[in-house]
């Protein structure tokens, strides 16, 4: 009886957990991905784990000492980038070792064994609390409400800031918040993945979507439906075969990227081939 | 009389000495007008100072009725390399012009996409509404942004180098455009070929930290010289032709 509602609340968080990641990491994926931030990303997911650290050892929620440091880092580089004080990748680099060595100093110096230091790395769906949901559940409602609203002026400021400049003076506000917002979605979805793979999980859907669609909206969609999809079928398969959880949601979706890039190629090379076809007729 | 635009002792920069120094310019109906100058010379910093982006160390700009608003400027920004892998359409493209005259949240009604198809049709791009831009050609392209700096019919449009990089058969055609854009719109195009845009436009204004305006549109070698300006004479005869200093 325990043992059946066990299970049965794991595959409801699982299942849970699978649609408010897909739907943040599709959201904040298209706009890292379409932004080229895909490392600004990373530097944000290394940085927090200092957060994570610090958090352990004060007794604190690690969640929420993650957040600090992964929006502080993030709005930190962009700030750095903006005004020409520091070379971006060079800050990011920075900020990324900092991050992890602040992490391990700390931990190291908790007292007692700290268990979930591997979930952190590599996450697992059964360290995910009731609240790191209802976390996830309302940062995916903001992401949509926020994305949906501000729709036109997200999409002209990533596509090009300099024109975008021109008709808004908001432009900076945009960046900082769209940048806030990445870093909470990242950290509160590294309970998922964990923060080695966290990143992958918002940049692979996207990638996949952009093999087939060219308009924003379509890409945040289908990146929502293949991380869904993707996140599903790593859940399942991690289930069954006793694997971990945040490992095989990635690797599903890089064979699931891999199938669908070859299928583009093919699909592509297709429609070549009827057009010359046609037109030696 | 109201200018279109009117710059009045304007000096810029960007905390060092001043990039551009005591600008005076006025701009009418139906002018085109083409800024030239050496690199450096301060080009680029007029068109900023201008279109707001850039405030004046001194001086003032004064838009027609002596308004300070600058939601009639239509601009096309040096073409870049840019991102042309963005998951965006040449109708969206076109349809960000409008946003000078929405806020942030602004959505687009269903009268603003009519207009973005027709201003993609009017520009010879029919059918591309919905292509990406990395389907086109750097030319599609380059009319693709031509068409979001007009689609709010401004009364002046700025250009900065918009024939950089483009093949010279889409340039003729670009000015053709021009040419039908200037009925409706003065146009100030900056650019560092003056060979190039001497039979197009209708006078110049040389720039290297000072401006010159000359509203006859032909420039003579000495006054090049003393400007600093690359050294060319332009000349328009039967067939308009360019002059190089001995090299």
């Amino acid at each position: 009886m325990l043992q059946g509602l066990l299970e049965y609340s794991f595959i409801v968080k699982g299942l849970l957990g699978a649609v408010f990641t897909s739907i943040t990491a599709g959201l904040a994926g298209t706009y890292i991905v379409s932004r080229r931030m895909v490392f600004l990303s990373g530097g944000i997911t290394h940085a927090s784990f200092g957060g994570i650290g610090i958090g352990h050892f004060a007794g604190i929620n690690p969640v929420a000492g993650a957040a600090v440091f992964g929006i502080l880092s993030a709005l930190g580089v962009e700030y750095l980038s903006d005004s020409h004080k520091m070379r971006e990748d060079s800050a990011i680099g920075i900020l990324w070792a900092l991050g992890m060595a602040t992490g391990i100093i700390f931990i190291y110096l908790t007292p007692g064994y700290s268990p979930n230091l591997m979930s952190y790395l590599f996450g697992s769906i059964l360290t995910v609390t009731n609240a790191d949901l209802i976390a996830l559940g309302i940062m995916a409602l903001v992401l949509i409400i926020y994305f949906s609203l501000f729709y036109r002026t997200i999409l002209y400021l990533s596509f090009d800031e300099a024109y975008a400049r021109t008709f808004t003076r908001h432009a900076s506000l945009f960046k900082y918040i769209s940048t806030a917002l990445i870093a909470l979605t990242i950290v509160l979805n590294i309970r998922m993945a964990g923060v080695i793979l966290v990143l992958s999980l918002l940049t692979i859907p996207p990638n996949i979507a952009m093999l087939f669609t060219r308009t924003y909206p379509r890409v945040v969609v289908w990146s929502v439906i293949t991380g869904f999809g993707g996140t599903m079928a790593g859940f399942t398969v991690s289930y069954f075969a006793g694997i971990p959880t945040g490992a095989t949601i990635i690797f599903t979706l890089v064979v699931i990227w891999a199938l669908c890039r070859a299928a583009a190629v093919f699909l592509k090379r297709n429609r070549r081939l009827t057009k010359i076809n046609i037109s030696t007729i | 009389m109201s200018y279109i635009l009117e710059i009045e002792s304007l000096s810029a920069g960007y905390g060092g000495p001043p990039v551009i120094e005591n600008v005076n310019l006025k701009v009418d109906e139906n002018d085109f007008i083409g800024v030239i100058g050496p690199n450096g010379g301060g080009k680029t910093t007029l068109i900023k100072v201008i279109l707001g982006l850039l405030k004046p160390g001194s001086g003032r700009i004064i838009f027609h009725g002596g308004s300070t608003d600058r939601t009639e400027i239509g601009y096309l920004p040096q073409m870049q390399e840019g991102d042309a892998g963005y998951p965006v359409t040449v109708k969206d493209v076109v349809l960000s012009g409008l946003m000078i005259h929405k806020n942030a949240a602004g959505r687009m009604t269903r009268n603003d996409r009519k207009r973005a198809t027709e201003v993609i049709e009017e520009l010879g791009l029919s059918g591309l509404d919905g292509y990406s831009l990395s389907e086109l050609s750097g030319g599609q392209r380059q009319r693709v942004f031509l068409g979001r700096a007009v689609i709010g019919s401004p009364r002046l449009l700025l250009l900065d180098e918009p024939v950089n990089f483009v093949d010279s058969e889409f340039e003729m055609g670009f000015y053709e455009k021009l040419a039908e854009f200037n009925k409706h719109m003065a146009i100030l195009m900056v650019s560092h070929d003056v060979g190039t845009i001497s039979s197009h436009v209708k006078s110049f204004a040389c720039i290297n930290r000072t401006l010159h305006y000359h509203p006859s549109g032909k420039i003579t070698n000495d006054q090049l010289r003393s400007y600093g300006c690359p050294i060319q004479l332009v000349t328009h005869g039967e067939v308009p032709h360019t002059v190089l200093q001995k090299h």
